[in-house]
């Protein structure tokens, strides 16, 4: 079974729908990126599947459970918070805002979830996060504080953060649209050697280049459907849809 | 012309020097209208150490801290309802803020003072019984009085306090898989606390002067502690100014403590 698979997922905010019916599965260990133009409804699909937003119609199942839902006896029963809260562990997610906790530094950012939420030793807690900031090249910055790191680090940072839960899936929703054009490329690396590591991630991004050397699946959204999808070489250098190749001659 | 070297003539500002022998001469005229005054100077120093001025500072000292922290706690509570999604405990929380902070203190002291009168027993039945007149002490209803009205204050001032940190924040927290309760303390409250706590300190300095109305019930505060002392030697200014002295007192070091406090939590 695919790690996630979503059936006809809906979503509407008032009156707009966002989402008309996406249907999509993420084996495990694959690297999905989603394009597709502004208001498509990748960011929102995102945080559909860690129930950031609840879904009006469809489902979504993250290695067989219905997020925000309890399946018994033939019904799904809505979960109250605390509950999603605890199926959340398993998913990572990075914003595209980093969403940094200010007042703590960054080896306490990364700290605070496997302290908090999982309730282990601060002691070995502390030298995993440790370890994990040296991943992401920011040893060195241990005890800076998030004003003090620059857009690029404090993303790092907060990849770092997403690790330190050892997620089964990490969702990363335009990791580098806030950032400098010139630190979009350390953030990128990180993100590449993760997915060279095996983990499986669904990718929000308007980085054609990054889609096309690291994704195994590409998908084109346009107005909450999925347009075409496919491999980085057939969707991005020979795209079928007249909306996809409209979409690539502009960004390309 | 170019190499000469040219003096800096400074802009005189000759109205200061003017309006600073103005503001000197004020004072000194003030001064010596004091040292002139009818007023026994030598007596004040002992009413401040009078024992009946320090148990009235004592009373002073517990009222306010006891009104201002049973405000916070129930402030943050009415704070939590107002956010809440819960439609009834969102207009619970705004009608007892219009309620508690439309009246006047002294009113409400005055009311919770009288209760006896249309109440003869708090009761709830077949749990228990008291009778008012024995629960409804100076104290409690200067407590009450002074405590309900701050909590309004500080529902709002939490309020604005929570509402201040961004979305993302409560978003960040969820992704790691933090419950709503950790959320709002390990992330949201301390956040809120750089807005909350500067009008805190500012309404605990107002909730310290805020005592001297429970003067009116007779509660053995500053104000009432003065009056005692002056009702036998009718040295009023003098023990006036003595209780005044331990206002001062009281209003710095606290405005030193809201110091050391919005360092405490202040942006890194």
């Amino acid at each position: 079974m695919a790690l996630v698979e979503a059936v006809g997922v809906r979503k509407s905010f008032g009156h707009t729908e966002v989402l008309r019916g996406i249907d999509l599965e993420v084996e495990r260990g694959e690297v999905v990126c989603l394009l597709g133009p502004s208001g498509a409804g990748k960011s929102t699909f995102l945080r559909c599947v860690n129930h950031l937003e609840t879904i009006d119609a469809g489902r979504i199942w993250v290695d067989g459970v219905p997020v925000g839902f309890r399946a018994s006896g033939g019904k799904l029963y809505e979960l109250r918070e605390k509950d999603v809260a605890a199926q959340r562990r398993d998913v990572g997610m990075v914003f595209q805002r980093f969403n940094l906790f200010p007042h703590r530094t960054a080896l306490e950012n990364i700290m605070e979830g496997p302290v908090q939420v999982l309730g282990r030793g601060r002691a070995e807690v502390r030298a995993e996060a440790s370890e994990l900031l040296e991943r992401v090249g920011l040893a060195e910055k241990a005890g800076a504080y998030p004003a003090q790191l620059s857009g690029g680090q404090q993303q790092r940072v907060a990849i770092a953060r997403a690790l330190a839960m050892k997620p089964k899936l990490m969702l990363f929703d335009e990791p580098t649209s806030a950032l400098d054009p010139e630190l979009v490329g350390e953030v990128l690396d990180v993100m590449t050697s993760l997915a060279r590591d095996g983990m499986t991630m669904i990718v929000v991004t308007h980085e054609i280049g990054f889609a096309r050397s690291v994704a195994d699946r590409v998908v084109f959204l346009v107005d909450g459907a999925v347009v075409e999808t496919g491999t980085p070489a057939d969707v991005l250098d020979n795209p079928q849809q007249p909306r996809t190749q409209q979409f690539l001659a502009k960004v390309l | 012309m170019a190499s000469e070297e040219l003096v800096v003539v400074p802009l005189r500002h000759p109205w200061r020097w003017v309006s600073g022998a103005v503001i000197l001469l004020v004072i000194a005229a003030l001064g010596w209208a004091m040292a002139e005054a009818q007023i026994q100077w030598e007596d004040v120093p002992g009413f401040f150490t009078h024992p009946v001025m320090l148990e009235g500072l004592l009373n002073t000292i517990v009222l306010a801290l006891a009104a201002q922290g049973g405000a916070i706690v129930l402030g943050v509570v009415i704070a939590l309802m107002r956010l809440s999604a819960n439609p009834v405990a969102r207009w619970f929380a705004v009608g007892y803020i219009w309620l508690f902070r439309g009246l006047p203190v002294l009113l409400q002291i005055l009311i919770w003072f009288n209760l006896a009168l249309i109440f003869k027993n708090i009761s709830i039945p077949m749990l228990f019984s008291v009778p008012t007149n024995v629960v409804m002490t100076a104290f409690v209803a200067a407590l009450l009085g002074l405590g309900l009205n701050e909590s309004a204050y500080m529902a709002e001032i939490v309020r604005a306090g929570l509402s201040s940190v961004d979305e993302g924040q409560t978003e960040a927290a969820k992704s790691i898989g933090m419950t709503p309760l950790t959320t709002l303390r390990r992330v949201v409250l301390p956040q809120a606390m750089r807005v909350i706590i500067p009008p805190t300190g500012n309404n605990f300095i107002n909730m310290i002067k805020g005592t001297s109305m429970a003067s009116v019930i007779a509660f053995l505060e500053l104000i009432h502690a003065a009056n005692n002392i002056s009702s036998r030697n009718l040295e009023i200014m003098e023990t006036l100014f003595a209780a005044a002295a331990w206002y001062l007192v009281m209003v710095s070091l606290a405005s030193i403590g809201q110091h050391y406090l919005e360092r405490a939590y202040g942006p890194r």
